[in-house]
């Protein structure tokens, strides 16, 4: 038998069973297009964060208080201590390591900002002028923090775009005269517009000169510390440099964190192309559950068809090209199946696109193959047993009823 | 040509062994013309089928022109089947979604015959039987008669040398059934083996050699 007549006689028989066809096709379409979105969806998030980081900043490391180790029996747990605070003048200290460019105290808490008659709960900001270079922000009127001795409290401050619309509204906010906390500030510049950073509204802060922000929140210590390795390559050796000054500084002790963006970035990177695969195979086991339909329907289409399988016989099929013929009828399926599905799974994929734009979610390349070849194999596979007991049926029997 | 010895068929029916043929020896010559009658359950569908290769027979020997095609397997049942013996049955066993070239066509589809030629064979045939113009109809649109005359192009299409009948006038009006018989002792005429299995009297007396089965044995066996 030549394949296109095999073909032919196969797309005759699904089109004869027009609703079952349908419904086998849609549990395959559903199938495939839940591995298409699902997968979508987690390269998205992949994407998103990979995003956020690169917005922060190339050759960036973070150092944080802590050390998140377990060693031995440290002084500090002997006196009942945790980690040491890191301080401005850690911060200042690490200036001296020849790798390192730039370096970012942060202090970070919520203060009431006053403006005339209105207030607005802020996120209050406590840096240095190197923290714009750091995280590449732009100025949409004034000046920055000026770049003075870091431990003067100059009563100045930034403000996010959200807020200075907010607080401002139409009038031009360089040069007012603002409240926060119990303080007065002088507000010296706007930041250009800048979303979403890591979780961070980048419109809706204010910065302050760090030591201004720690008698605000009255504290000596620092969140973390921003250091810019000069180059990429000299990250590594920037994360050194750091480690072994602040240890020379904290009496030898290592209770810092410095950690990459790079390593950041890469766990990140990790977790979530295991959560996409994850969500990618819980959407796979629907298509086997699609395999199963296929079969049982497959199933009773062999006994429906019984007269038509005893005349086929008679007239001189094989049980090989009886089987063939109802492996064709289960590949045509699975092709309708993954062609309705990927359309349907790329359709969402465009549409989650559409509803969140931060959101890059595409199917990865892989997703869509797996999904298509488990299709195809699920719909052959499922079909094997039906195909094998339709080959060998007895003709007599199966001619013998009307 | 055929050639039957010791031929016996048992089924089993429950843990109760039924014999539907017992020790059939039987010689048909290439060309006769031979009907099968006997009462129900005599055996003579279980002797068609055999001869015609549907169903194998629990022990005795089958020669087809010579060949012993009691131990070819399946598959080679099947090609046999195809190449040298067509079917005729009481309830036409049409495809319900082919059109009746179609159905035709269908012996030759599965022998990888090209589509053309198909097309003009299958064509040939039903304006022979008188079908032309019904080519394209499917089998709920043609009465009993046709859709006879339509399994009987498709069992005919290959040109088999041997054409099994089983009840062919079983389903159809007496106007149909003359047309039909009318057609199979035609094919006879021109050198095709015809074996008939029908209880019409009628039919049966047609035949020149006239077989009786009763309880799985050949009662008797009539010749002109």
């Amino acid at each position: 038998m030549r394949w296109r007549d095999a073909m032919r006689f196969s797309w005759g028989g699904l089109r004869a069973f027009g609703s079952r066809t349908v419904l086998m096709t849609l549990s395959m379409a559903i199938g495939v297009g839940a591995v298409v979105v699902l997968t979508a969806l987690g390269e998205g998030a992949r994407g998103y964060v990979v995003n956020q980081f690169s917005a922060l900043g190339s050759n960036l490391l973070i150092v944080f208080p802590g050390r998140t180790e377990t060693g031995g029996s440290g002084t500090g747990m002997l006196i009942g201590q945790t980690a040491r605070d890191l301080t401005l003048d850690d911060a200042l200290a690490l200036t001296r390591a020849p790798a390192i460019a730039a370096v970012a105290p942060l202090t970070v808490g919520t203060a009431l900002m006053a403006f005339g008659g209105r207030s607005r709960e802020t996120t209050v900001l406590g840096s240095t002028a190197q923290w714009k270079h750091i995280r590449r922000v732009e100025l949409q009127a004034g000046r920055f923090l000026p770049d003075s001795d870091p431990r003067g409290a100059t009563p100045v401050c930034v403000i996010g775009r959200t807020v200075r619309d907010e607080l401002f509204g139409s009038e031009i906010a360089v040069g007012k005269q603002v409240r926060i906390g119990d303080r007065r500030y002088r507000v010296i510049g706007v930041m250009a517009p800048h979303g979403q950073s890591l979780g961070f509204n980048m419109d809706e802060i204010i910065v302050v000169p760090v030591a201004a922000a720690q008698a605000l929140f009255n504290t000596s210590s620092l969140l973390r510390i921003l250091v810019e390795a000069r180059s990429r390559a000299d990250i590594p050796r920037a994360k050194t440099q750091a480690e072994a000054i602040l240890q020379a500084r904290h009496e030898g002790e290592r209770d810092v964190t410095v950690v990459t963006q790079d390593a950041v970035l890469e766990t990140f990177d990790r977790i979530l192309r295991a959560l996409t695969l994850a969500v990618g195979g819980i959407a796979g086991i629907s298509l086997s559950v699609a395999g199963i339909l296929i079969m049982n329907v497959m199933l009773i289409a062999v006994s429906q068809r019984r007269q038509e399988i005893g005349l086929l016989k008679a007239v001189g099929a094989t049980r090989g090209q009886i089987r063939a013929l109802f492996l064709t009828e289960a590949a045509i399926l699975a092709c309708l199946g993954a062609m309705a599905g990927l359309a349907a799974g790329l359709g969402g994929s465009a549409l989650i696109r559409h509803v969140y734009p931060a959101l890059p979610a595409y199917a990865p390349a892989w997703s869509i193959a797996a999904a298509l070849l488990t299709a195809g194999l699920t719909a052959v596979i499922f079909t094997l047993l039906p195909a094998r007991r339709a080959a060998r049926l007895d003709p007599v029997l199966a001619l013998s009823r009307r | 040509m055929i050639s039957l010895r010791g031929i016996e068929r048992v089924f089993q029916v429950g843990d109760q062994p039924v014999h539907a043929l017992r020790g059939i020896d039987l010689e048909i010559e290439a060309g006769s013309y031979v009907s099968l009658m006997g009462p129900s359950g005599s055996g003579k569908s279980t002797l068609l089928n055999i001869i015609g290769l549907l169903d194998r027979a629990s022990a005795g020997k089958y020669l087809l022109d010579g060949r012993d095609v009691t131990a070819l397997s399946d598959e080679q049942h099947a090609q046999v089947r195809r190449d040298k013996i067509g079917f005729v049955f009481q309830f036409f066993h049409l495809i319900a979604r082919l059109s009746a070239q179609q159905n035709v066509e269908l012996p030759m589809l599965l022998a990888g015959i090209p589509a053309a030629q198909r097309v003009k064979r299958s064509g040939a045939l039903l304006e022979r039987y008188g079908l032309a113009n019904r080519a394209h109809h499917k089998p709920e649109q043609l009465s009993g008669g046709q859709r006879q005359r339509v399994a009987i192009a498709r069992a005919t299409v290959m040109q088999p040398p041997v054409l099994l009948a089983d009840e062919p006038t079983g389903n159809l009006d007496r106007a149909s059934g003359r047309d039909v018989v009318q057609i199979l002792e035609d094919l006879h005429t021109s050198g095709t083996t015809l074996i008939v299995v029908t209880h019409d009297p009628a039919l049966g007396q047609r035949a020149h050699r006239r077989l009786r089965l009763v309880d799985g044995r050949i009662e008797q066996d009539l010749r002109e």
